[in-house]
């Protein structure tokens, strides 16, 4: 972390967090994941497709009409279909389990908010839905987000997640400039 | 041969377990490499912190070489795993609204999870934006289906595209990618640099793991590019199976069974005529398409994505050429096909006799009959006729469609 970023912490770390891995190390082992799942599996990783079939799943709960008549959602979670019976949402299940397990262990677990100086928190957390909506709805129009369509495209050389990669750093780029009072 | 389907040979909760198996694997990484921390995914467009490119790339770099060695060595079967479909500018677009989603909410998909599971609030926030963007997604994309399927180009590869063997690109990418990943390290470095944040022992420690890193890389990229990928006959020479299946006699189907399969409505049938254009014009069974021998390897694609059920049917005079159009075929066990037992002789010998003269001591694989006029299919006996019994399938064994990944957009 560095010294721009202050956190809202509402509970105090029980111990120091250990620092992050080396990015070139953790990168190695991202890659063995990803290579181990191709080959014992076929099927590449993923990340927003799980997410999706879960808020399938719970609007289905709340509005199951709505669920029924609209055909993009049709396909998920239709009928007697259950949205959550496919090997993505394992894979969600896994990043979340994951996640906590090496985030406990390392001392880094803590209830707080991550932002910038210069914003309220409730600020940060509407930033941050926004940005997730805006996420969620380029994942489902690219097919798969930065792990689904490019982690996996990138490394099975498909044209498509190429192109779509240089325009994630391309639209990141482009904006940066303009909202850096969020960050530092 | 790799890849395998884990919820069809363990069962659902079990196959399920794998990819929760994974799933942490993947969640794990990502935490240690802080990605469950937004200052650490943004500073990479502010010239500041440049993790994500570092370990993005490192490891698709890592998965590229490994995916393309083990293909190479025949271990893994490049064709049946899940490749990212190309629509290009849904995809485009799509990019750039992840582009977007990170600057404004600090994470991608999957690293917000990480970060929820981390107990950041803004993480939770993100992800819960995710969901509502998904199902945003889901009411409103009829009003541009057309644009959401536009410019679609199939399973479309970088080696496809510019026309080089793979193990070439796979170089290419790793030497780009290496000298990306050390140009957005010195960015890093002259940040912290200013910072006052970087010291000595860590300027060392990164050069060591880059360099060991990058030489890996290289050397297993001049292995993929020197072992290069099988070939249709590499395939076929390492699938003991269906050696057997022809040794055994196990790949040729009698014309009547094959009669039988072409009216059977369980089964699609797809008859594929190997002779030359004088031969097909001559004399051809009724819905057979004539292809040269060439165009094999290019129509496996097209074969693997017809439905299931589909069963191809190969035939020359003989048997000669519709053998080795067959070895193509099932070379890679991804299309369900069988050679017409004794070819087109055969057929004209049992069904249309009669109306031809037969050529004395015919070359192999040529026509064993004089046929006087080019009528095609319109000779009565090209039309084959429904059998009035329908008796067990001896030869044609139907099959599921060969597993392919699904991947990451399901």
């Amino acid at each position: 972390m560095t010294a721009a970023t202050t956190t809202e912490t509402k509970s105090k770390p029980k111990r120091t967090p250990k620092p992050y891995a080396n990015a070139i190390l953790a990168g190695v082992l991202l890659g063995l994941v990803l290579f181990l799942v191709y080959f014992f599996t076929g099927d590449g990783l993923g990340a927003s497709g799980g997410a999706n079939r879960i808020a399938i799943w719970l609007a289905k709960i709340v509005a199951p009409a709505w669920v029924n008549s609209t055909p993009y959602l049709i396909k998920y979670g239709g009928g007697v279909k259950n949205p959550l019976d496919s090997f993505i949402v394992m894979l969600d299940i896994g990043v979340l389990l994951g996640g906590f397990l090496s985030a406990w262990y390392f001392g880094r677990f803590n209830i707080e908010t991550i932002k910038g100086p210069q914003v309220k928190v409730s600020f940060r957390w509407l930033m941050a839905f926004l940005g997730g909506t805006l996420a969620g709805f380029g994942a489902r129009m690219a097919r798969g987000c930065t792990s689904g369509q490019g982690l996996n495209g990138a490394a099975t050389l498909s044209v498509g997640s190429w192109a779509f990669l240089l325009a994630f750093f391309a639209g990141g780029y482009l904006l940066a400039y303009f909202v850096k009072k969020l960050w530092f | 041969m790799a890849p395998f389907d884990p919820v069809e040979i363990l069962g659902k909760p079990l196959g399920y377990l794998v990819f929760v198996l994974f799933g942490m694997g993947f969640g794990v990484t990502l935490e240690i490499a802080g990605f469950g921390l937004a200052h650490k995914l943004v500073g990479q467009f502010y010239f500041k912190d440049q993790t994500v490119f570092k370990t993005m790339f490192t490891s698709v770099l890592v998965a590229m070489v490994l995916i393309f060695l083990t293909s190479g060595l025949g271990w893994l079967d490049y064709d049946r795993i899940f490749v990212p479909p190309t629509y290009f500018w849904p995809g485009v677009l799509g990019g750039l609204l992840l582009g977007f989603g990170i600057i404004l909410g600090g994470y991608c998909p999957g690293t917000s999870m990480v970060s929820s599971a981390s107990g950041h609030l803004d993480g939770i926030f993100f992800v819960a934006g995710v969901m509502a963007g998904g199902l945003l997604f889901g009411n409103v994309v009829d009003g541009f289906w057309e644009f959401y399927n536009s410019s679609f180009m199939g399973r479309f590869t970088l080696p496809e595209w510019l026309g080089l063997p793979t193990g070439v690109v796979v170089f290419g990418a790793v030497v780009m990618g290496i000298l990306l990943i050390w140009g957005s390290d010195a960015i890093e470095k002259a940040w912290k640099r200013r910072e006052g944040i970087l010291t000595q022992e860590e300027v060392k420690k990164d050069r060591k793991i880059l360099s060991v890193v990058s030489l890996m890389l290289i050397v297993g990229a001049l292995a993929v590019m020197l072992i290069g990928q099988p070939s249709l006959a590499d395939a076929w020479n390492r699938n003991t199976e269906k050696q057997t299946l022809l040794a055994e006699g196990k790949a040729f189907v009698p014309a009547e069974e094959m009669t039988q399969a072409i009216y059977d409505p369980l089964i699609n049938p797809i008859l594929l005529d190997v002779r030359n254009e004088r031969d097909f014009n001559l004399y051809h069974l009724e819905g057979a398409r004539r292809v040269d021998m060439e165009q094999i390897p290019d129509m496996i694609e097209d074969l693997v994505n017809e439905p299931d059920g589909t069963v191809v049917f190969v035939m020359s005079n003989d048997e000669t050429a519709a053998i080795e159009a067959w070895k193509m075929l099932v070379a890679k066990n991804t299309v369900n096909a069988y050679v017409l037992k004794g070819g087109i002789n055969g057929w004209i010998e049992e069904f249309g006799a009669d109306k031809f003269v037969p050529v004395e001591n015919h070359p192999d694989d040529t026509l064993a009959w004089i046929i006087p006029e080019a009528r095609g299919a319109k000779w009565p006996s090209a039309i084959p006729e429904q059998p009035h019994e329908k008796k067990p399938y001896e030869i044609i064994k139907l099959q599921k469609k060969a597993p392919t990944g699904a991947g990451g957009c399901g």
